[in-house]
Protein backbone atom coordinates (compact mmCIF):
# COMPACT_ATOMS: atom_id res chain seq x y z
CA UNK A 1 0.00 0.00 0.00
CA UNK A 2 0.98 3.62 -0.56
CA UNK A 3 2.22 5.42 2.40
CA UNK A 4 -0.95 7.83 3.51
CA UNK A 5 -0.62 10.60 5.42
CA UNK A 6 -4.57 11.29 5.83
CA UNK A 7 -7.27 8.84 6.52
CA UNK A 8 -9.58 10.72 3.45
CA UNK A 9 -11.19 8.93 1.34
CA UNK A 10 -12.71 9.21 -2.32
CA UNK A 11 -14.46 6.73 -4.76
CA UNK A 12 -16.23 7.22 -8.43
CA UNK A 13 -18.62 5.61 -9.84
CA UNK A 14 -17.37 5.22 -13.76
CA UNK A 15 -19.90 5.14 -16.28
CA UNK A 16 -18.72 6.96 -19.49
CA UNK A 17 -16.15 5.01 -21.63
CA UNK A 18 -15.70 7.56 -24.57
CA UNK A 19 -11.58 9.20 -24.88
CA UNK A 20 -12.98 12.32 -23.60
CA UNK A 21 -14.85 11.13 -21.10
CA UNK A 22 -12.64 8.41 -19.36
CA UNK A 23 -10.23 11.27 -18.41
CA UNK A 24 -12.14 12.78 -15.30
CA UNK A 25 -12.26 9.97 -13.66
CA UNK A 26 -8.54 8.39 -14.61
CA UNK A 27 -7.09 11.86 -13.70
CA UNK A 28 -8.64 12.72 -10.37
CA UNK A 29 -8.57 8.86 -8.78
CA UNK A 30 -4.87 8.87 -9.67
CA UNK A 31 -3.87 12.55 -8.36
CA UNK A 32 -6.44 11.63 -5.28
CA UNK A 33 -4.22 8.63 -4.09
CA UNK A 34 -1.02 10.10 -4.91
CA UNK A 35 -1.85 12.90 -2.27
CA UNK A 36 -2.54 9.83 -0.34
CA UNK A 37 -6.46 8.99 -0.16
CA UNK A 38 -7.78 5.54 0.23
CA UNK A 39 -9.22 5.56 -3.79
CA UNK A 40 -12.20 3.33 -4.88
CA UNK A 41 -13.49 3.30 -8.54
CA UNK A 42 -16.54 1.26 -9.79
CA UNK A 43 -16.92 0.79 -13.20
CA UNK A 44 -20.12 0.28 -14.39
CA UNK A 45 -21.84 -0.01 -17.81
CA UNK A 46 -19.88 1.88 -20.61
CA UNK A 47 -17.15 2.38 -17.86
CA UNK A 48 -16.56 -1.00 -17.63
CA UNK A 49 -14.72 -0.85 -21.01
CA UNK A 50 -12.04 1.16 -19.60
CA UNK A 51 -10.62 -2.22 -17.62
CA UNK A 52 -10.40 -3.91 -20.83
CA UNK A 53 -6.82 -5.29 -21.38
CA UNK A 54 -7.09 -3.91 -24.88
CA UNK A 55 -8.18 -0.25 -25.23
CA UNK A 56 -9.45 1.50 -27.89
CA UNK A 57 -10.83 4.80 -27.30
CA UNK A 58 -12.96 6.77 -29.36
CA UNK A 59 -14.88 10.12 -30.01
CA UNK A 60 -17.50 11.31 -30.90
CA UNK A 61 -18.80 15.18 -31.88
CA UNK A 62 -22.45 12.96 -31.78
CA UNK A 63 -24.75 14.69 -28.65
CA UNK A 64 -21.07 16.54 -27.97
CA UNK A 65 -22.40 20.01 -28.60
CA UNK A 66 -19.91 21.85 -26.85
CA UNK A 67 -16.88 20.29 -28.77
CA UNK A 68 -14.04 22.41 -30.17
CA UNK A 69 -10.91 21.83 -31.82
CA UNK A 70 -8.44 24.00 -32.14
CA UNK A 71 -7.67 24.44 -35.50
CA UNK A 72 -5.38 27.15 -37.31
CA UNK A 73 -5.01 29.29 -34.29
CA UNK A 74 -8.88 29.65 -33.93
CA UNK A 75 -11.50 26.68 -33.05
CA UNK A 76 -13.21 24.53 -35.46
CA UNK A 77 -16.87 23.43 -34.10
CA UNK A 78 -18.05 20.46 -34.80
CA UNK A 79 -21.62 20.42 -35.98
CA UNK A 80 -23.78 17.57 -34.31
CA UNK A 81 -25.08 16.47 -37.80
CA UNK A 82 -21.21 15.56 -38.65
CA UNK A 83 -21.53 12.96 -36.21
CA UNK A 84 -23.46 10.88 -38.73
CA UNK A 85 -20.88 11.39 -41.24
CA UNK A 86 -18.57 7.73 -41.90
CA UNK A 87 -14.92 8.45 -40.97
CA UNK A 88 -15.71 11.58 -38.86
CA UNK A 89 -15.61 9.77 -35.53
CA UNK A 90 -12.59 8.25 -36.72
CA UNK A 91 -11.09 11.62 -37.83
CA UNK A 92 -12.15 13.45 -34.59
CA UNK A 93 -10.55 10.61 -32.78
CA UNK A 94 -7.37 10.94 -34.38
CA UNK A 95 -7.19 15.04 -34.12
CA UNK A 96 -7.75 14.41 -30.31
CA UNK A 97 -4.79 11.75 -29.75
CA UNK A 98 -2.65 14.33 -31.73
CA UNK A 99 -3.44 16.89 -29.67
CA UNK A 100 -3.02 14.91 -26.23
CA UNK A 101 0.87 13.48 -27.63
CA UNK A 102 1.28 17.17 -28.70
CA UNK A 103 0.24 18.86 -25.61
CA UNK A 104 1.80 16.13 -22.88
CA UNK A 105 -1.47 15.19 -21.80
CA UNK A 106 -1.44 11.60 -20.49
CA UNK A 107 -2.76 8.60 -22.61
CA UNK A 108 -5.90 6.70 -20.36
CA UNK A 109 -3.59 3.67 -20.85
CA UNK A 110 -0.66 5.21 -18.79
CA UNK A 111 -2.97 6.79 -15.98
CA UNK A 112 -5.02 3.55 -16.05
CA UNK A 113 -1.51 2.19 -15.11
CA UNK A 114 -0.86 4.66 -12.58
CA UNK A 115 -3.97 4.15 -10.91
CA UNK A 116 -2.79 0.18 -10.78
CA UNK A 117 0.28 0.82 -9.53
CA UNK A 118 -1.22 2.94 -6.86
CA UNK A 119 -3.60 0.55 -5.50
CA UNK A 120 -6.70 2.17 -6.40
CA UNK A 121 -9.11 -0.35 -5.38
CA UNK A 122 -10.96 -1.11 -9.10
CA UNK A 123 -14.54 -2.41 -8.78
CA UNK A 124 -16.23 -4.23 -11.76
CA UNK A 125 -20.04 -4.05 -12.32
CA UNK A 126 -20.91 -7.70 -12.68
CA UNK A 127 -24.12 -7.13 -14.09
CA UNK A 128 -22.83 -5.05 -16.47
CA UNK A 129 -20.28 -8.03 -17.33
CA UNK A 130 -23.35 -9.90 -17.51
CA UNK A 131 -25.09 -7.64 -19.54
CA UNK A 132 -22.73 -6.56 -22.48
CA UNK A 133 -21.16 -10.18 -22.10
CA UNK A 134 -17.72 -9.57 -21.57
CA UNK A 135 -15.45 -12.32 -19.56
CA UNK A 136 -13.32 -11.14 -16.76
CA UNK A 137 -10.26 -12.40 -18.67
CA UNK A 138 -10.82 -9.59 -20.68
CA UNK A 139 -10.10 -7.15 -17.94
CA UNK A 140 -6.86 -5.90 -16.84
CA UNK A 141 -5.69 -7.79 -13.45
CA UNK A 142 -6.14 -6.31 -9.93
CA UNK A 143 -9.76 -5.62 -10.16
CA UNK A 144 -12.33 -6.78 -8.15
CA UNK A 145 -16.14 -8.27 -9.37
CA UNK A 146 -19.38 -6.32 -7.12
CA UNK A 147 -22.42 -4.69 -7.46
CA UNK A 148 -24.00 -1.98 -5.98
CA UNK A 149 -23.84 -2.61 -2.36
CA UNK A 150 -20.75 -2.76 -2.47
CA UNK A 151 -19.69 0.51 -4.53
CA UNK A 152 -22.55 1.39 -1.53
CA UNK A 153 -20.59 -0.12 1.13
CA UNK A 154 -17.32 1.50 -0.12
CA UNK A 155 -19.48 5.16 -1.00
CA UNK A 156 -20.36 5.31 2.64
CA UNK A 157 -17.32 5.24 4.40
CA UNK A 158 -15.93 8.01 1.85
CA UNK A 159 -15.32 11.62 2.07
CA UNK A 160 -15.65 12.60 -1.52
CA UNK A 161 -17.84 10.91 -3.70
CA UNK A 162 -18.24 11.32 -7.98
CA UNK A 163 -20.80 10.00 -10.21
CA UNK A 164 -18.79 10.87 -13.93
CA UNK B 1 20.58 21.91 -4.37
CA UNK B 2 17.67 19.47 -4.03
CA UNK B 3 18.60 15.87 -3.04
CA UNK B 4 16.88 14.84 -5.68
CA UNK B 5 15.84 16.63 -9.45
CA UNK B 6 12.35 15.70 -11.34
CA UNK B 7 12.24 17.19 -14.65
CA UNK B 8 8.59 17.23 -15.39
CA UNK B 9 8.79 19.87 -18.16
CA UNK B 10 6.50 19.16 -21.29
CA UNK B 11 3.81 17.05 -19.22
CA UNK B 12 0.59 18.41 -18.05
CA UNK B 13 -1.89 17.90 -15.34
CA UNK B 14 -1.40 15.40 -13.75
CA UNK B 15 1.29 14.37 -14.84
CA UNK B 16 4.39 16.50 -12.91
CA UNK B 17 2.20 15.69 -9.48
CA UNK B 18 2.21 11.85 -10.00
CA UNK B 19 5.46 11.65 -11.34
CA UNK B 20 6.30 14.17 -8.01
CA UNK B 21 4.67 11.64 -5.85
CA UNK B 22 6.64 8.58 -6.99
CA UNK B 23 10.00 10.71 -6.96
CA UNK B 24 9.63 11.29 -3.47
CA UNK B 25 9.22 7.88 -2.80
CA UNK B 26 12.96 8.02 -3.29
CA UNK B 27 13.57 10.94 -1.29
CA UNK B 28 14.51 10.31 2.38
CA UNK B 29 12.52 12.43 5.23
CA UNK B 30 13.84 15.21 5.84
CA UNK B 31 15.54 15.65 1.75
CA UNK B 32 14.31 17.65 -0.79
CA UNK B 33 12.95 17.50 -4.37
CA UNK B 34 13.24 20.10 -6.89
CA UNK B 35 10.48 19.73 -9.65
CA UNK B 36 10.86 21.93 -12.96
CA UNK B 37 7.69 22.10 -14.48
CA UNK B 38 6.18 24.05 -17.97
CA UNK B 39 2.05 23.43 -16.82
CA UNK B 40 0.82 27.16 -15.28
CA UNK B 41 -1.48 25.10 -13.21
CA UNK B 42 1.13 23.40 -11.38
CA UNK B 43 1.71 26.57 -9.73
CA UNK B 44 -1.77 26.26 -7.90
CA UNK B 45 -1.65 21.98 -7.79
CA UNK B 46 1.92 22.05 -5.92
CA UNK B 47 1.14 23.91 -3.42
CA UNK B 48 -2.56 22.15 -2.88
CA UNK B 49 -0.92 18.97 -3.24
CA UNK B 50 1.70 19.82 -0.62
CA UNK B 51 -0.88 21.43 1.47
CA UNK B 52 -2.69 17.92 1.65
CA UNK B 53 -0.09 14.89 1.98
CA UNK B 54 1.82 17.76 4.54
CA UNK B 55 4.38 17.91 2.57
CA UNK B 56 6.17 21.41 2.80
CA UNK B 57 6.65 23.52 -0.32
CA UNK B 58 10.13 25.61 0.50
CA UNK B 59 9.89 27.28 -2.72
CA UNK B 60 7.88 28.20 -6.02
CA UNK B 61 9.39 30.30 -8.60
CA UNK B 62 9.50 30.57 -11.86
CA UNK B 63 12.64 30.62 -14.14
CA UNK B 64 12.99 31.37 -17.82
CA UNK B 65 8.91 30.09 -18.32
CA UNK B 66 9.75 26.63 -16.16
CA UNK B 67 8.08 26.62 -12.97
CA UNK B 68 10.24 25.20 -10.04
CA UNK B 69 9.38 24.06 -7.10
CA UNK B 70 11.41 22.57 -3.96
CA UNK B 71 9.62 20.56 -2.03
CA UNK B 72 10.66 18.78 1.27
CA UNK B 73 9.53 15.12 1.58
CA UNK B 74 8.60 15.10 5.54
CA UNK B 75 5.59 12.57 5.52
Amino acid sequence: MPEKTNAKSMSIIVTKGSLDWAYPPFILGTTAAAMGLDVTMFFTFYGLGLLKKKLDLQITPLGNAAMEMPMMGGHMTMPNLMGVVPGVDRAATVMMKNLIKKKGVASIEELREAAVESDIRMIACQMTLDLFEYKREDLIEGHELGGAATYIDSATKSDINLFI
Amino acid sequence: MADQVLDAKGLNCPLPILKAKKALKDVPAGGTLEVQSTDPGSVADFEAFCRTTGNELLESKTEDGVYVFLIKHTS
